[in-house]
């Protein structure tokens, strides 16, 4: 192309009769193609800010979060001594359990002495602020694991004692020497110990089962917290969900797609259908609170309440995408069912749905993701506050007995004004996003791999 | 929980007529399925749904019925004069309602036994010291007319109760009966389970009206109670909202609605341009990879709960605003304009971020449904691309582009975690976005958690606000979805 | 219908306005034009002819770069513009199509007003100086589109509330709005009925005074009743190019001859 354009270039070209030429840009070509540059920045930056945003959330959750899934524990050599545990020396059980946990708060000062002494360390603790050092459960950790065998009685055992979040924080870098200044739970002299201990080995920092396991602490002891039983409450809330969503979504979808006429009846539900999907989710918390409540006095907090206001709010997005794979199964398919004898029901049901189910799935799994993150209407029911302390056990216990959940256990520990209990918000959200990211690929592979194209 | 074994007994007695409808209806043909009208299955569905769905459906609407039959009985008994001044039907009922229950409890923990529960007075025992006991806290000292009322409560829902396990059990056994008794091989079960099956589909479809239903009523008669104990004027016109759960509270919505709307305003503020130009850029200008990579990724913004907004908000865009705006001299700015990490501008920010994705796909879609003949009558002009889509592209998907406005304002409006955590809880006018404010969803949540008295105004004002917040959604959504519609219907 | 004499004398006067040399049109692995060389004439019509996806149009779309705006489209050999290459990276396409007006199949009023739809052009260039003179060339366009006695009475009804062959003239007059030098039509009748594409066609011809056209068109009766010349494409070839009157009566090629007898197409 080269030879032609300078052929063409000179502006004597003996072709040229009106107009200018082509090859140079007028002064208003430039300012346009300007702003058409200064258009197409926004635009990136539109996307970058988007995708910055994305990044710092992420970068955020993680950065703060993962320190919930590792804890600090102090090892100790504990004698659990016969004469304050068992002083008839019988072992007998009853006996055994009417000490109290303030019966074994010595033996745990007498194991950090004997550490100290053995480390030869001059911190000038008295035992009792170096016994602080645990968390406020270690006596009750101890006499759980008293009870559990007492045949340990009389022993010197090796136990591994949760550390106070303070030590954790230490351990963590949340809590440092300048932090403390105003900190009545921890003092200098006790980080000193802190820091000798971790060079001798005692105080450790591993990964924490209990966080995902575990239930929720009293605000004294974020260190002792888990999310374990609101995932069991977010669990059971599910399971109301499928239960009741899945089988009644399909089945209005079904309607409405195969055999509702067109007329008034069939309009004023699509509508209400559609609007219901942009209601906001709190009045959804105002309708359970009122209906099954006040009203039915079904019991506050169970996780079957909020599995039935959860199923409200998620039935109009099961139905929309129940309707849209319904809507993607070509009629040829039901023309052939009905050609061969089948009544209209029974092409539905052997022919069109089974074709529709992967796309059925993948709606039902993305509702329930949304409603696993749904926070605002289990609020009014309540499922928050301190009470995801106990595993239900059974079914039963399960649906009715009081119970959080994953995203209400979040919040709760975000109102606690404690940084500990902060970590351990964010650690609980990479949990709910684990679980969230595992439901949404789900449904993408299931979209994927069962995707017809007709 | 009878009602559970209740439900349990009527599935057994279905499943068991399932095989002997089946059954029936072979024997009738002799053995021979060949010789029936339709698939045996078809027989013994028809015996199951006859047993089991008109008992379940009596179930269901049984135990929506029976509170408000039994509190009508109830209030019935109690004289206008034992209502006390300052006091409603509905405040004496709901003591009525909670002696019973500790009565309940009573009986259930042994401390009383079915007689005593039933002969207990007022005048002879303190009622109130004894509940308290076992843990049933009640406001006042229980008078007679309340104690005998709760008797009486008691009582009927107990009789109630008893006849609607009978007439539960009755219907399942008379249709199990009924349908068992027209099985043979000429009658025609497969277009009767069809019927059926169909009432159900019906049902399943309806219950998106009963759901929008009990919406509204559920929120209508406590509003209606909450206007009998304040002013609506109060309510609509006032301009303070201060509970006071001593009584003589100001409830007004117009500083919440402030609130609300300045929030979401600057939601708006950070979603429209930045998910507007994100849209218009990926659909307009990003080659195919490009797009398909930073699509999904914006709209995992839209998939993350809103808990995590929240936190967000309030850990980290608020201490971050706060170190910009705030601690004077060690501030970034060396201001000392905001003190607190909650605030609009927080709430507002954090909103705003959640919401991109919303418009850009929204707008995507609208943008999209342009015809691809306007872009090139106008490129072939001469046009840039830019000016194509400033005046030619985005004037005409302008209509559709406003309904997905609209739609993300419901959004914001009706949006709670975020304003719970980070937007604050002070109600108040005030133009300055680095001060908390609070909004209608924040009030509901914290008028309803908690200690909550149904009866008191601070609690059921609670109930008005989500009336309002429900119909405000509502309208904007209307309006939002009707323009959409109008606008794809003219491209079409 | 048109004076085939007074159709010889003009086309003596004229010369040349674009020309193509070895022209390639590859989408992505297709190779949609192969070698095309052609000389369109100033203040001529010249039609191109084929049957669908013989890359009649694929061609016209490279005259005035409409094809930059498909990713995959790639066109090498040189097209020249009054002896300007352009395809030249100097040349930028925005200022080329406001030489190269083009008008497509589908009538494609903006959702604006029929006055400004016309003014869009002008506006964005920068023709006029005031509303004065905006005025002036949308009037002077309108009736230059031969619509301008339908709608001087609506200007500021909304341009898309017109008939489909009223459309199709609006957008004829918003392509002449930018004084362009050349004309390009892809179909520009295939939407309408007889009597608006009669009403076009006319238009056409009396373009033809000012601008050199080229229309792109499957009805071999409206290439002869417009055209002076016309080029006969056929899998991405052309086949054959001349007078009007010779390809219709007496053409070169077989292919073109089957064409033209409906034998193949």
């Amino acid at each position: 192309m080269t030879d032609t354009s300078q052929q063409g270039g000179g502006p004597a070209a003996p072709a040229r009769k009106h107009g200018e030429t082509l090859m140079k840009l007028t002064a208003r070509t430039k300012r346009r193609n300007a702003a058409e540059r200064r258009f197409q920045a926004y635009g990136i930056a539109a996307i970058g800010v988007g995708l910055l945003m994305l990044v710092i959330l992420v970068v955020n959750i993680f950065g703060n979060g993962m320190g919930a899934f590792t804890q600090t524990f102090i090892t100790l050599d504990v004698h659990l001594d016969q004469s304050k545990l068992d002083k008839k020396g019988n072992r007998d059980l009853e006996d055994i359990k009417k000490v109290s946990t303030f019966g074994y708060a010595p033996l745990i000062n007498r194991a950090f002495e004997t550490k100290a002494a053995d480390l030869d360390l001059k911190s000038g603790l008295k035992p009792k602020a170096m016994a602080d050092l645990l968390s406020k459960s270690a006596a009750a950790q101890l006499r759980d694991y008293v009870l559990a065998d007492p045949a340990r009685i009389g022993q010197t055992v090796s136990f591994r004692f949760l550390a106070n979040s303070r030590v954790d924080g230490y351990m963590k870098g949340r809590v440092s020497r300048e932090s403390i200044a105003n900190d009545k739970n921890i003092s200098a002299a006790q980080l000193d110990l802190v820091d000798e201990l971790i060079a001798e080995g005692t105080v450790r920092r591993t990964f924490n089962p209990a966080f995902i396991f575990g239930a929720d602490a009293s605000d004294q002891r974020p260190e002792a917290a888990g999310i374990g039983v609101s995932m069991l409450g977010s669990l059971f809330m599910m399971v109301v969900v499928l239960a009741l969503a899945l089988p009644i979504g399909v089945a209005a979808s079904i309607y409405l797609e195969e055999f509702a006429a067109k007329n008034w009846l069939t309009d004023i539900i699509e509508v209400n259908i559609s609007n219901l999907a942009a209601v906001p989710s709190i009045v959804f918390g105002i309708l359970g609170l009122a209906v099954f409540i006040n009203y039915m006095h079904l019991p506050m907090s169970a996780p079957l309440v909020g599995g039935l206001v959860l199923t409200l709010m998620t039935l109009p997005t099961i139905i929309i995408s129940t309707r849209a794979s319904l809507k993607s199964v070509p009629p040829s398919i039901r023309d052939a069912a009905l050609g061969v004898g089948a009544s209209k029901m029974q092409a539905v049901f052997h022919h069109v749905l089974p074709l529709a189910a992967p796309g059925i799935l993948t709606g039902t799994i993305i509702g329930l993701a949304q409603a696993l993150g749904e926070t605002a209407p289990l609020l009014l029911i309540g499922m928050v506050g301190f009470i995801a302390s106990n595993a239900p056990d059974g079914v039963a216990a399960g649906l009715m007995s009081p119970n959080s959940a994953m995203p209400a256990q979040i919040y709760e520990w975000a109102k606690r004004a404690d940084p500990a209990f902060y970590e351990r918000a964010w650690g609980g959200i990479i949990i709910l996003l684990v679980f969230l990211i595992t439901m949404n690929t789900l449904a993408v592979i299931l979209r994927r791999r069962f995707e017809r194209r007709w | 929980m009878p009602t559970a074994w209740l439900v349990v007994f009527v599935l057994a007695v279905s499943a068991i007529g399932y095989i002997a409808g089946r059954r029936r209806a072979l024997n009738s043909a002799g053995g021979d399925s060949r010789a029936l009208h339709s698939l045996p299955v078809y027989y013994g569905f028809n015996v199951a749904l006859s047993a089991l769905v008109p008992s379940l459906l009596v179930l269901a609407v049984w135990l929506l019925a029976q509170p408000m039959l039994v509190e009508n009985r109830v209030s019935g008994m109690i004289p206008a004069e034992a209502i006390p001044e300052s006091s409603t039907l509905g405040l004496v009922m709901s003591d009525v309602r909670r002696v019973a229950e500790g009565l309940d409890i009573a009986v259930q923990q042994g401390a009383l036994s079915e007689q005593e529960a039933r002969a207990i007075r007022a005048d002879v025992t303190d009622v109130r010291a004894r509940l308290g006991d076992l843990g049933v806290a009640l406001g006042s000292d229980v008078r007679s007319e309340v104690l005998s009322a709760a008797q009486r409560y008691r009582q009927i829902t107990a009789t109630g109760h008893l006849l609607m396990t009978l007439v539960v059990a009755a219907l399942t056994l008379g249709g199990l009966g009924f349908a068992y008794a027209r099985t043979n091989k000429d009658f025609r079960a497969r277009n009767v389970v069809e019927r059926g099956v169909l009432a159900l589909l019906i049902l399943a479809a309806s219950l998106a009206i009963l759901t929008t239903i009990g919406i509204v009523l559920s929120m209508l008669f406590e509003t209606v109670n909450f206007f009998r104990l304040h002013s609506w004027t109060d309510f609509f016109f006032g301009s303070t909202w201060a509970p006071n759960f001593r009584g003589d509270s100001e409830l007004s919505i117009l500083p919440l609605l402030w609130g609300t709307l300045y929030i979401s305003f600057i939601a708006l503020l950070v979603a429209v341009p930045v998910g507007l130009f994100a849209a218009v850029y990926l659909s307009e200008y990003a080659h195919g990879h490009v797009r398909a990579f930073a699509k999904p990724l914006l709209e995992i913004l839209a998939g993350i709960p809103t808990i995590v907004y929240g936190l967000f908000a309030l850990l980290t865009v608020g201490p971050a605003l706060v170190r910009v705006f705030g601690r004077g001299s060690e501030g970034l700015l060396g201001v000392d304009w905001m003190s607190g990490a909650t605030s609009v501008l927080t709430a507002g920010v954090v909103m705003g971020i959640m919401l991109i994705p919303f418009v850009s796909s929204l707008s995507d879609d609208i943008i999209n449904a342009v015809p691809q003949a306007m872009r090139d009558g106008s490129l072939g002009l001469g046009a840039t691309r830019s000016e194509t889509i400033r005046q030619v592209v985005l004037p005409a998907a302008l209509p559709g582009i406003v309904g997905a406005i609209l739609l993300a304002a419901s959004r914001a409006i009706g949006e709670t975690m975020i304003v719970v955590m980070g937007a604050g809880a002070i109600a108040k006018f005030s133009l300055n976005p680095l001060e908390s404010m609070t909004t209608i969803t924040t009030r509901i949540v914290s008028q309803l958690t908690g200690d909550t008295d149904f009866a008191s105004p601070e609690t059921l004002v609670a109930f008005a606000l989500g009336i309002t917040l429900f119909v405000l959604t509502l309208g904007l959504n209307v309006l939002a979805l009707y323009i959409v519609r109008k606008y794809r219907e003219q491209y079409e | 219908m048109y004076d085939t004499a007074k159709t010889e004398s003009a086309l003596d006067q004229t010369e040349t306005k674009i020309s193509a040399r070895n022209v390639q049109v590859y989408y992505g692995d297709t190779h949609a034009i192969k070698d095309v060389n052609v000389e369109i004439e100033d203040k001529t019509v010249t039609a191109f002819i084929g049957p669908s996806g013989c890359g009649k149009s694929t061609f016209l779309r490279c005259l005035n770069r409409m094809n930059d705006t498909i990713d995959i489209c790639r066109v090498t050999g040189d097209i020249l513009l009054d002896g300007e290459d352009i395809y030249d990276p100097k040349v930028d396409p925005v200022q080329l199509r406001a030489k190269v007006g083009m008008v497509f199949q589908k009538p494609n009023p903006f959702p604006k007003s029929i006055y400004d739809n016309i003014a869009y052009g002008p506006r964005i260039h920068g023709l006029a100086r005031n509303k004065a003179e905006l005025d002036e060339i949308v009037e002077k366009s309108l009736r230059r589109g031969a619509i301008w006695d339908e709608v001087k009475d609506r200007l500021d009804a909304p341009g898309t509330g017109l008939s489909g062959g009223q459309q199709q003239r609006l957008c004829i007059a918003r392509a002449i709005a930018t004084e362009p030098e050349v004309l390009l039509m892809d179909e520009p009748c295939s939407a309408l009925d007889p009597i608006a594409t009669a009403q076009v066609e006319e238009l056409i011809d009396e373009l033809r005074q000012s601008y050199s056209v080229v229309i792109v068109t499957h009805s071999m009766q409206q290439a002869a009743r417009v055209s002076q010349k016309t080029a006969f494409f056929h899998l991405g070839h052309l086949v054959e190019y001349g007078e009007t009157g010779q390809i219709f009566t007496n053409p070169e090629d077989p292919r073109t001859e089957s064409y033209i007898t409906g034998r193949i197409g």
